[in-house]
């Protein structure tokens, strides 16, 4: 493989990755379940997709822009779409809705706090994040949270194996790069993320691009709260406690430029399996939490200087 | 140091904006009205918090956090932010627990190992030139992980003499007071009086400027990473007396409130921007939020609800008023 071509593809990294850690995993129980593996793989880290591909909008937006109400919007998502629905399908829609409904609603207020209070996108969102939470707190006090049985059933079911939400957000992944790529967007977003004085004297509408990266990006946590709460069983307040360091972790490990202006969103699919598959390598082999978080985090860092020394 | 340096977002509207500020304008005063008028709220509404043992019970847990404070604070200068502060305290804490009391030797070790790998851990960012949320997030599971390895379920004991010294009761003025004063002193000298520290904060603003006067940055973010791990250091030893035991967990909710204790206390993202006497100031309001609601009868599940609104209260006023310079 041609140097330049990798260079300009970091995704491949995280993807060898994968399928090594892969190949350990099934190697040590002497082939066994690897499809399987792979399957329940592919469920988990769709979520860790989710919320990812919004997060890596965010960043891929320019230095500072960061959404840190992710970890919060998914769990009022998740409690009020759950409250609503009352374990009935009759209430799914209206649960929907309420979901997508909180998605937007937290993307207005990130933007609103951002764009029109001028306050930093890391401290707006991590305060919108606090009064979300609160919320949830609040309502979670004696409200039932099960899913509808259709929508339990929607999040657990499989085309040959392979998860319905696994084939659902690789598609939307495809649109998101496509219009990356290819949609004045797309384009926007990484021009104002590698020169945000350049994009505006270019004519790039800049708070229009911006609001549009932050709604985004809260409408799909908010869509991820709720097919978690639902592929879980139910709401639960730890339920999105690991997405704030994964949603941003996924975006990093894939290739997505930190400072902003650079996107993959392969990366974003293929880092979400490399971290989820590590998990499950680490518990096949018997390995206790503690060193499985410190593995993981010596694995970020290591990633991060590896890909870093080689030239932008 | 004290001009106000282009905020982040990309906006070009919100560009630099050349106004000179005059030393303690606004940056600290406005955190210090709040917290009197918070304090002025909770006197009225609870007249017996007005005595020695009232403000004692009421600011209790506010030592562990104003260190926490102050390191996050040592981070911010350099314009990075440390996203593994409360996993590190909490490590801090396990440690603490499990080995000071019966194994002190061996418990000072593994402590001044801790802060040595979080002077390690600037070092490793300026010398590789990476971004620091990135790090401190993936340091954040190591701190955790390892936590975790010590100690699985929460246990152990804190050493007499510490549960001792944060219970200690100097005469008129409760200790945490006391702390509070001599701490915010100390960071004042450090950061806005030392020659060293117009160094520590120059790296956050210029550090080209810097690096020409002579100065190392590796040195320089390597100090400021250590500092943080020294008050990292003590917020978790203070949180091991408090509660005479450990958790790897106790520390999580410190990462946030320290970066909201700065940012309320006058700091600012970029910019090398910081203001140790309002980051003190700013954990007691951090602090005071859940004593304020309770005394108003309000659930204190909204507490994180009113930190996120003061936060939003003081950082727009901040922009409102830097817009009108």
């Amino acid at each position: 493989m041609n140097r330049r071509w990798l260079d300009a593809n970091p995704w491949v990294w995280s993807l060898i990755g994968a399928v090594l850690v892969w190949g350990l995993t099934v190697a040590s129980v002497e082939g066994r379940g690897g499809m399987e593996t792979l399957s329940t793989a592919l469920g988990f880290a769709t979520f860790y997709v989710i919320v990812g591909i919004g997060q890596m909008l965010v960043i891929s937006a320019g230095p500072g822009n960061i959404d840190l109400s992710i970890p919060s919007v998914m769990m009022l998502s998740g409690y009020l779409s759950m409250g609503v629905m009352h374990a009935q399908d009759a209430g799914l829609v209206l649960g929907v809705l309420v979901a997508l409904g909180v998605g937007l609603g937290a993307g207005i207020a990130n933007v609103v706090l951002i764009r029109g209070l001028n306050i930093p996108p890391m401290i707006a969102t991590l305060a919108a994040g606090f009064v979300m939470q609160s919320m949830t707190i609040a309502y979670s006090r004696g409200s039932t949270a099960k899913p509808a049985p259709l929508l339990l059933q929607f999040s657990l079911a499989r085309v040959l194996g392979v998860p319905v939400i696994a084939l659902l957000f690789l598609a939307v992944a495809g649109v998101v790069a496509f219009v990356l790529a290819r949609s004045s967007f797309g384009r926007s977003v990484l021009a104002i993320g590698q020169n945000a004085r350049a994009a505006y004297l270019a004519g790039v509408r800049i708070p229009r691009t911006m609001a549009a990266v932050y709604l985004v990006s809260s409408v799909l946590a908010s869509v991820a709260g709720l097919l978690l709460a639902a592929y879980s069983g139910g709401a639960s307040l730890n339920m999105a406690e690991d997405f704030l360091l994964m949603s941003i972790a996924v975006v990093v490990l894939g290739g997505t430029a930190i400072s902003g202006g650079q996107a993959t969103v392969a990366g974003v699919w293929s880092a979400s399996l490399f971290l989820y598959l590590i998990v499950t390598m680490l518990n096949v082999l018997g390995v206790g939490a503690g060193l499985r978080y410190v593995i993981t985090g010596l694995i970020i860092i290591g990633v991060l200087a590896v890909s870093k020394s080689r030239p932008a | 140091m004290q001009r106000e340096v282009a905020s982040a977002g990309g906006a070009p509207a919100s560009d630099a904006d050349p106004v000179p500020r005059r030393r303690f304008s606004g940056r600290v005063l406005l955190p210090a009205a709040a917290l009197a008028v918070m304090l002025a709220a909770i006197f009225v509404l609870q007249p017996r918090a007005m005595s020695y043992n009232g403000m004692r019970l009421l600011l209790g847990f506010s030592l562990p956090l104003m260190f926490a404070a102050m390191a996050q604070m040592c981070v911010i200068a350099a314009s990075d932010i440390d996203l593994g502060l409360g996993t590190y305290i909490g490590l801090v804490n396990s440690l603490s627990a499990l080995l000071l009391a019966d194994r002190p030797l061996l418990g000072v070790l593994s402590l001044v190992g801790c802060v040595l790998a979080y002077a390690g851990m600037g070092a490793f960012i300026e010398a590789r030139r990476l971004p620091s949320i990135v790090v401190t997030l993936g340091a954040s599971f190591v701190w955790l992980g390892l936590a975790l390895l010590v100690l699985p379920t929460p246990g152990g004991a804190s050493p007499a003499w510490l549960s001792a010294l944060v219970r200690l009761k100097p005469p008129l003025v409760p200790l945490s007071i006391v702390v509070a004063v001599l701490l915010a002193l100390v960071g004042h000298w450090l950061f806005m009086r030392s020659s060293y520290g117009v160094v520590l904060r120059g790296i956050g603003s210029t550090p080209q400027a810097v690096r020409r006067a002579g100065w190392s940055l590796l040195t320089a973010r390597t100090v400021l990473y250590g500092l943080a791990g020294v008050f990292g250091l003590i917020a978790g030893l203070v949180l091991t007396g408090l509660n005479t035991t450990g958790d790897a967990n106790f520390g999580a909710p410190y990462t946030l409130l320290s970066i909201s204790a700065v940012i309320v206390g006058g700091g600012e993202f970029f910019g090398g921007i910081v203001a140790p006497v309002g980051a003190v100031i700013g954990a007691f309001i951090m602090l005071l939020t859940g004593s304020l609601l309770s005394f108003m009868d309000v659930s204190t599940d909204w507490q994180l609800s009113v930190q996120g609104a003061i936060l939003i209260l003081v950082l727009g006023t901040r922009a409102f008023r830097r817009r009108r310079a």
